[in-house]
């Protein structure tokens, strides 16, 4: 007979949701009862929206628990452990039977995410045992030469997951073409996205992939040394990856000869971000290596030819790495086999916002947002009303509604105005004001730019400034043109992609959205009720009872009116804070 | 862009609080590395919590950097610190996803329960109020951070009780 296994998901979104409390409890149950089961972590399925997740394993199959507290944990152990039956209205996902999430779990394709919450990430051993190393093996057995590695890398039509999209294939060809007694291969673990998260879940929940992956490119491209930099805000994506390096060299998977491949020598070291968007960038991601400040060059010379330390480099994306293992052991046919003509293979994505089930979800490429909103994401929260979804981060755009049947590919996305990006998706509803949003963005790569540029450092300030004042009500006629205006001159005339894309969040909703824009500028009024000095706040005589909590509640005294009278807001001194309006109990308030 | 200034302050008064030797591991490790001054940077704030001006010209003194060079570094990337901070960061998540949830109204209660503004610190230095671009919990939004614990699903109300918590049980250590 196994042994039943109980797993806990401690990836930072289950310690975040408590996961750690709840592997205590039950860690504390196990040792004071003396139960015969194996406990064990792992990280994130992607399912953040019902953790902590607690899996049991026992001879009769899989069960998912969802939102296990610590009560959750008592009751679950108790139950199907000790009285071997399991606690059904718990369960969230098992193969025994449809559950609550088996839509979520069964509508996906996991090649990126093979692993991530089926093992323990900080075990080089169970990486191994899911096929772990044998692409690298496989390689070296079959003594597969360079130029082959690269041509099923090719075929497999895998494009890069950082955001460009660019073949990876022929990232690597154009490296292994420059000769070169030194040369390197980088991971960009920087995801400035702010509002995506999947690299950092790859990171936690299958460090050795990545790993894998990059060891992979070195081969094919003859590289000697490894960097992979990671951003300093995914603490435990740092330590997970140096329990992983260490593994591997204790395994002599890194080092010298690695393999048995007699000349091949590598390894591979962190470098911790230090804050600044712009090093997602890669030749600012070099210079940041390099110890200096992280500015953009120009290209070229592209870092095939010139990159770290003026040596021939490559640069990928966590996720592109993740992927290259499978595609050696399975083929680039077999990969190629998902997607559309242009997109192969699948894409992450980290669904945020308003949207029901909030998590991380791998889908083939050519699935329409509508199916990765509503399908998979279980649709919008409170049931409001879907309004757009934003990919691409502060270089994309807001997708509307009306175009929720685009399908997930890199042209199609790119025909909206968005980007594929690197994955966010932030869902919005109608609560969710689009120049708000706009405005947002513009904040961000304002604050981002390395100042390089002109029209990147002073445009979009110019622009947040315009933005700024739309919000607040004092929108002039004139201001959308003098937006589009701006927005040309910035995308023409910035040297990298921060600039060149920085408008792009401003395009897209004049584009989609202009009547919202307009109703700020000209009738000084917020559709969505978000920009606070467009709002009135007033008394609905029918729904007051006199309570008086408003009244003193009101920072500046605009409330007055008598016990169990009718109350009034004197709208001369209102502030428009929202006081009111939050702590009245009666929904007395109108918010226009 | 981002622009921080060196912060002035009386020179013997730094010169007292600042014990150099705490630097000389840090600057055996790093001083013959390429690329050495992110790490030196980060590794003198990790022990100061900040860079005072003397850890600069020690260190420039000591590895051959220009100060001109590490200033340019210094202030460029958003984790250098020119000033002190509390003894706990709170880093209020600003990501797209924390935005749209009203991470605003978390940012405006600490505010008010802390009386302090955003970039401040409490008057007894425990705490600094910080917002952040996305700590990558984005499905937990809105999201703080304070020292390596992430608290999701906030409300205003409950962030500061939250910090008030935190400030009982570190009046207790006391
Ligand atoms: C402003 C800016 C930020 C970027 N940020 C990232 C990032 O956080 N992560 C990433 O993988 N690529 C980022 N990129 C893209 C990289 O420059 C580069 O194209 C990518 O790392 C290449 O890897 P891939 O081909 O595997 O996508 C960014 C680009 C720009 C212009
Ligand atoms: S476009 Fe902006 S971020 Fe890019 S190099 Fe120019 S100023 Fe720097
Ligand atoms: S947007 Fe706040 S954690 Fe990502």
């Amino acid at each position: 007979m196994t042994t039943t296994k109980v797993i806990v998901g401690l990836g930072s979104c289950g310690i975040a949701a408590g996961a750690g409390k709840t592997y205590e409890k039950i860690k504390a149950l196990k040792d004071s009862e003396n139960l015969g089961f194996e406990l064990k972590k792992t990280s994130c399925v992607g399912m953040c929206y019902r953790e902590p997740l607690v899996e049991i394993i026992d001879e009769t199959g899989s069960y998912l628990y969802g939102d296990v507290d610590e009560a959750r944990a008592i009751e679950v152990i108790q139950k199907h452990i000790n009285q071997h039956e399991p606690v059904k209205d718990y369960i969230v996902y098992t193969d025994l039977f449809p559950a609550a999430e088996s839509d979520y779990m069964d509508s996906q394709v996991k090649i990126v995410l093979r692993n991530c919450g089926y093992m323990d990430p900080e075990s080089i051993e169970e990486y191994e045992l899911r096929e772990g190393y044998k692409a690298i093996r496989k390689i070296a057995d079959e003594k597969i030469m360079h130029e082959a590695v690269i041509r099923t890398i090719l075929d497999s039509g895998l494009r890069g997951r950082g955001g460009g999209g660019f073949p990876t294939g022929l990232k690597w060809k154009l490296a292994y073409g420059n000769k070169s007694e030194e040369k390197y291969v980088i991971c960009n673990a920087d995801e400035g996205d702010p509002g995506a998260f999947m690299d950092r879940s790859i990171l936690e929940g299958d460090p050795h992939a990545v790993l894998e992956g990059m060891i992979i490119a070195a081969y094919a491209i003859e590289a000697t040394g490894g960097v992979i930099y990671c951003r300093a805000e995914y603490p435990l994506a740092i330590k997970r990856l140096n329990i992983a390096l260490d593994q591997a060299r204790k395994k002599g998977y890194l080092g010298k000869n690695i393999f048995g491949i007699a000349g091949f020598h590598f390894d591979i070291y962190i470098k911790e971000g230090a804050g600044a968007f712009v090093c997602g960038e890669e030749t600012a991601l070099m210079a940041s290596i390099e110890g200096e400040r992280g500015m953009p060059r120009k290209r070229p010379p592209f870092p095939a030819a010139s990159g770290l330390w003026k040596k021939p480099t490559n640069i990928n994306n966590v996720e592109t790495y993740a992927n290259v293992p499978w595609i050696i052991l399975n083929g680039a046919t077999a990969y190629a086999k998902y997607g559309t003509e242009k997109s192969k293979g699948t894409k992450v994505f980290a669904l945020a916002g308003k949207v029901k089930r909030s998590g991380l979800v791998e889908v083939p490429m050519g699935m329409t947002l509508k199916d990765v909103i509503f399908k998979l994401g279980g649709g919008i929260k409170n049931d409001k009303r879907f309004k757009a979804v934003q990919m691409g981060g502060p270089s994309g755009g807001c997708i509307p509604e009306f175009l929720a049947h685009t399908i997930v590919d890199y042209d199609s996305v790119t025909a909206t105005g968005a980007i594929m990006g690197s994955g966010g998706m932030v869902v919005m509803d109608e609560t969710t004001c689009m120049v708000d949003v706009a405005k947002f963005f513009l904040d961000f790569t304002q604050k981002e730019s390395c100042g390089k540029c002109t029209f990147c450092r002073i445009g979009t300030k110019r622009m947040l400034e315009i933005l700024d004042r739309i919000t607040k009500g004092e929108g002039k006629a004139g201001d959308i043109e003098k937006l589009e205006e701006l927005s040309h001159q910035i995308k023409e005339n910035s040297l990298c992609g921060l600039g060149q894309t920085a408008p792009n969040p401003v395009l897209t909703t004049l584009k989609y959205f202009r009547d919202e824009y307009e109703a700020h500028i000209t009738a000084k009024r917020c559709p969505a009720k978000v920009c606070k000095p467009l709002l009135t706040y007033t008394v609905i005589p029918e729904n007051c009872t006199g309570c008086m909590v408003c009244a003193r509640n009101c920072p500046s005294n605009a409330i007055t009116g008598e016990k169990k009278q009718v109350h009034l807001i004197h709208q001369e001194l209102c502030i428009k804070c929202g006081a009111c309006f939050t702590k009245c109990k009666f929904s007395a308030i109108l918010v226009e | 862009m981002r622009i921080s200034r060196i912060y002035k302050k009386h020179e013997e008064e730094i010169v007292a609080e600042v014990d150099l030797s705490r630097l000389d591991h840090l600057i055996e490790k790093y001083r013959h590395k390429k690329g050495n001054v992110i790490p030196l940077l980060q590794g003198a704030q990790e022990i100061f919590g900040y860079i005072p001006p003397i850890v600069f010209e020690k260190i420039s003194a000591e590895c051959g950097i220009k100060l001109s060079d590490m200033y340019g570094v210094a202030t460029f990337y958003a984790q250098f610190r020119l000033k002190p901070v509390g003894k706990l960061i709170i880093k209020v998540c600003h990501g797209t996803a924390c935005h749209v949830q009203n991470a605003n109204e978390i940012t405006e209660a600490i505010e008010e329960g802390l009386k302090i503004k955003d970039g401040e610190t409490t008057e007894d230095g425990l705490f600094t109020l910080e917002s952040v671009a996305c700590l990558g919990c984005c499905s937990l939004a809105p999201v703080m951070m304070i020292a390596d614990q992430t608290y999701g699903k906030l409300t205003g109300t409950e962030a500061v009780k939250i910090i008030k918590n935190i400030r009982i049980a570190e009046s207790k250590l006391n």
